[in-house]
């Protein structure tokens, strides 16, 4: 059983696709069961992958059977069970937490909501796991087809956005695929450890040169890596609250990890930090990410947008800390992944949880919330903590990565940009802390002026979700010396110091 | 050294943790206070408790969870931290019985908040005094901060929202900053942000880093006020009396001058700051925030704000006297925390007693106000005596240990700082003591009728003040602690 684990990671997700379908045209309340069982199966899978990858070391497994490089072989080593274990937490913790908003959202299209759900997630777990580049396309493109449907699934600006989305996001998944052909043309294999052996021999040729150009830039396009990040913050604060709450801590994490793979285990490290030299260049649009998106995110009094721009800030985190180029930086990037999808999730979901009861995203409009939502606020100031950087919240750790990562490799402008980042996301949050704290709450739909101090909290299993990602923060905090020694130190090449 | 290996610490860290589900949850506010002050006793006793082995010479040692490689979240309990220890959570008792008056008193709002966010700051003081590394220091240190900000921003009004943001952005703004980056470019050089003896940076930096990293730690500590970082004090007075009184007095300014002092000593080790002469332009800013202090406190009227300029000036004394370098410098400095902590405290529940009871928080004000409040003034002028470093309270105990110090260190400089400052001190606390008692009877606003505050209120001041005379003749065991920690980090 236990063998078939890579594959299941896909195939689980993909069957329930359509069984939720069937289902829920017998019954629309069919669908919330039937994708959260496939969904805590896929949980257990990707745990039960990690505790193996950690015994055991690298787990290869051949879909169908078929050896390759005629088959596809999904490969699934340190790196990406613990990406894995990161997505299908996301996903699980998402779908549980935001059961009675989707209600409220999609109550006729219940079945057609978490189809497309559990098959972006399908999508992703396969990115992470595959270990044939074409095969990533596919999968590339399944998530992208789901998550560009998700988005556009809401009223207003939603679907102008999602059209957005798919425009630059194509071109992004194109140059990927272009990237591929190119190599498949000077190497003839698609599977990514016959490319790692094939490749080293042709570095002069400018074919593979264009190929590694080429795929970088669809893949930043991808992610929403500065200045290619305009899709990004439309498309993630017009979307229906349980989807931003879901697209947002996974689908530019995977990118990046997407790119870590392509750059470490495709390309080899020595071609992609030294020959090409682009590291420094990349950690400067990198540190020009995080100010840029710090900037926005202060410019904007609009909650989910606010927090769209950190997220263009924290990717130049983790491509910054990548491009460093050394252990400490790269450690720094992969613990960030884990870190900031959970992160993002947490303030993506108390941010829903906000909006559900304010009836707007509007920070102005938080006035009272300690006292009308205490829960809720508690894990919202927990998620800023840790997105600030405050010991012993995870936020802090992989910045400690990222920052002794930028000191061991004498990269003072990236440490400035982290810790300026630091500093205006203090503001930002003690911004809205202080709305929520100081302004006495007013009943809108009521008299002016007439206060309201009854305790009106998001619904329980919302409470729930959100204390288990704050305290799952905490928890990623203490145990961040354990990620990193047991996992990550094993998931990059030995040849990196 | 000996160590012994205990959880002791981690309890007296955590106990005023885990009283806050039972103060938040308690049903009437006796209960509520009852838990504080059996959470404050523990602590006090659990501290307390470690006090024998301490002063034997053995350190003890508790390791909690390995957090980064070779970096734990972990626990030393020194001479030093046990002097800072001591007086923080002794104090907590006594500020919670104070608080119980004042904030009754005053019929204040969200008095459980208040009371958990206390018992959080605490929590975070005494895990900085017994930090066996840098980062644990800094997790509590942030820690401090944030529990705070409630408690500073308590009444919940304009000027308490803008006395927050400038809170919150001197404190922690200069510990993100400043702070961080000094750790982590410490660690690189190190691989060990553990505090030993002569420190750690020693031979590893060169003197333009070494530089750099001292002063990003001195002013990215700010919660010790050390100009130019010092105008979030005043600012944070708009906080309710006892949070005046126990954090801006004693625990979290203390915190700031403990973590200096810790990085002088443990992390830099005075051995390499002297042979880089870097004790000079450490001097030269402690004694300008000493000098200029007093000068603007001369200038308040508000009672208040005068004392948070007295206690940005006398931060700097701890500064100064860990900045010598020599053994009785830092011995100085050291007890300086004990003795100020008891002068300023006592100092603070007058004037907080003072507004109970009158309403006033002006100097002006209070003409005359000697007559109506005796025990109160009494109390203010042995506090002032001590602030001051007068016979026969225990200011002038560290005050004179510092003087020693600055002769010892051939700093007549320092000398003269140390004398012009005292002169400073008494030209701003004794006019306040002398309007109380010594004024024409027609000049008096307060009729000549004994009206003191409840006595929740004044039985507390009445009791640090006595402590206060007490620690010039036995000023054990804070001396004994301070020049045991002195003679370990100067290594003579």
């Amino acid at each position: 059983m236990s063998a078939h684990f890579p594959g299941l990671v896909i195939i689980i997700p993909l069957v329930a696709a359509f069984l939720i379908l069937i289902g829920a045209l017998l019954d629309r309340r069919l669908a919330f069961p039937l994708t959260a069982l496939a969904l805590l199966g896929s949980l257990l899978t990707a745990i039960g992958l990690l505790g193996k990858v950690i015994q055991t070391g690298v787990v290869e497994y051949h879909l169908a059977g078929w050896a390759p490089p005629v088959g596809i072989a999904y490969r699934v080593d340190h790196l990406n069970a613990l990406v894995l274990v990161a997505v299908a937490t996301v996903a699980f913790v998402n779908l549980m937490g935001t059961r009675e908003l989707v209600k409220g959202l999609f109550e006729d299209r219940l079945g057609p909501f978490y189809t497309l759900y559990i098959l972006l997630i399908a999508g992703l777990q396969g990115i992470v796991v595959t270990g044939d580049a074409f095969n990533l396309y596919v999968l590339l493109e399944i998530a992208a087809l789901t998550g560009y449907a998700l988005v556009g699934m809401s009223e207003g600006r939603a679907p102008l956005s999602s059209l957005n989305y798919i425009f630059i996001g194509t071109v992004g998944a194109s140059l990927y695929l272009l990237g591929v052909g190119y190599l498949y043309l000077v190497t003839g294999t698609l599977n990514m450890a016959d490319l790692a052996v094939r490749l080293p021999a042709l570095y002069p040729s400018k074919v593979v040169v264009s190929a590694f150009v080429i795929c970088l830039v669809g893949l930043c396009i991808k992610m929403g890596f500065f200045p290619m990040h305009a899709w990004l913050p439309n498309a993630y604060s017009h979307a229906p609250d349980p989807v931003s709450s879901l697209v947002a801590p996974l689908v530019t994490k995977v990118m990046i990890y997407v790119m870590i793979r392509m750059m470490l285990f495709v390309f080899t490290p020595a071609f992609a930090f030294d020959q090409m030299a682009i590291s420094e260049p990349m950690v400067w649009l990198a540190i020009a990410a995080i100010v840029a998106g710090s900037f926005m995110a202060l410019s904007t009094r609009r909650l989910k947008r606010m927090l769209t721009y950190i997220i263009v800030a924290e990717v130049g985190y983790m491509v910054g800390g990548f491009w460093l180029g050394n252990r400490l930086g790269i450690s720094g990037a992969i613990l960030h992944i884990v870190n900031d999808a959970i992160m993002t999730l947490c303030v993506f979901l108390s941010a829903a949880a906000i909006i559900s009861k304010v009836g707007s995203d509007a920070i102005d409009d938080m006035q009272g919330l300690f006292k009308k939502m205490p829960v809720t606020m508690g894990v919202f100031v927990v998620a800023g903590l840790s997105i600030i950087g405050v010991p012993p919240t995870c936020g802090f750790f992989s910045k400690w990565y990222l920052i002794s990562g930028a000191v061991a490799a004498g990269q003072y402008g990236f440490m400035a940009a982290l810790l300026l980042s630091s500093l205006i996301n203090l503001v930002l949050f003690f911004r809205i802390f202080e709305i929520a704290y100081f302004e006495p709450f007013h009943d809108h739909h009521g008299d002016h002026g007439h206060f309201v101090s009854a305790v009106q909290e998001a619904p329980f299993e919302m409470l729930v979700t959100l204390v288990v990602t704050a305290v799952l923060l905490f928890a990623l905090g203490i145990y961040a010396g354990d990620i990193v020694s047991q996992i990550i130190d094993h998931a990059i090449p030995v040849g990196i110091t | 050294m000996d160590t012994l290996i205990s959880v002791k610490p981690l309890i007296a860290v955590l106990v005023s943790l885990l009283a806050i589900p039972l103060i938040g949850f308690s049903r009437s506010p006796n209960v509520r206070e009852g838990w504080t002050f059996l959470a404050a006793v523990i602590k006090f006793a659990l501290v307390a408790s470690m006090l024998p082995a301490v002063l034997h010479g053995k350190e003890i040692i508790c390791q909690v969870v390995e957090v980064l490689p070779g970096l734990s979240l972990a626990f030393r309990v020194d001479a030093f931290g046990m002097l800072f220890a001591l007086v923080a959570s002794f104090l907590w008792i006594i500020t919670s019985a104070y608080s119980i008056g004042y904030m009754r008193g005053l019929d204040e709002h969200a008095q459980t908040r208040y009371f958990c966010f206390f018992a959080v700051s605490l929590s975070a003081a005494i895990g900085v005094a017994f930090s066996a590394n840098l980062l644990t220091m800094y997790l509590f240190y942030e820690m401090l901060s944030l529990a705070t900000y409630p408690l500073v921003t308590h009444h919940q009004d304009e000027e308490a929202r803008t006395s927050g943001r400038k809170y919150l952005l001197y404190t922690v703004g200069a510990s993100i900053g400043l702070v961080l980056p000094a750790m982590l470019v410490t660690y690189h050089f190190t691989g060990n942000l553990d505090f030993s003896p002569q420190g750690v940076l020693a031979g590893t930096a060169s003197r333009g880093t070494v530089a750099l990293l001292l002063f990003m730690f001195v002013f990215g500590f700010a919660k010790a006020a050390v100009m130019p970082l010092h105008s979030w004090l005043p600012a944070a007075m708009v906080a309710p009396t006892p949070v005046s009184a126990l954090l801006h007095a004693v625990a979290v300014v203390k915190v700031g001058v403990f973590s200096i002092v810790r990085v002088i000593t443990g992390i830099f080790g005075t051995d390499m700051l002297q042979a880089f002469d870097l004790s000079t332009p450490l001097l030269f800013v402690a004694s300008t925030t000493i000098l200029v202090g007093s000068f603007i406190a001369l200038s308040q009227d508000n009672l208040k704000r005068m004392l948070a300029f007295s206690t940005i000036a006398q931060l700097s004394y701890i500064v100064l006297g860990a900045a010598m370098l020599s053994p009785k410098g830092v011995t100085g400095g050291m007890v300086h925390i004990a003795m100020h902590a008891f002068g300023k405290i006592t100092l603070f529940f007058c004037a907080g007693a003072i507004f109970v009871a009158t309403g006033k928080k002006n100097i002006s004000e209070m003409t005359g106000i000697g007559r109506r409040m005796p025990v109160t003034m009494t109390a203010f002028f042995i506090g002032a005596l001590s602030i001051i470093g007068m016979p026969p309270c225990g200011g002038f105990l560290s005050k004179w240990t510092l003087v020693l110090g600055a002769l010892e260190a051939d700093q007549i400089a320092i000398l003269a700082v140390l004398l012009f400052s005292s002169l400073l001190n008494a030209a701003y606390f004794m006019p306040v003591v002398y309007r109380a008692f010594f004024c024409p009877p027609e000049d008096a606003l307060f009729e000549a009728r004994v009206q003191e505050a409840p006595l929740f209120c004044v039985v507390p001041l009445a009791i640090t003040a006595v402590i206060s005379l007490v620690l010039l003749v036995y000023p054990q065991p804070f001396m004994q602690l301070a020049v045991m920690s002195a003679a370990k980090v100067t290594g003579l």
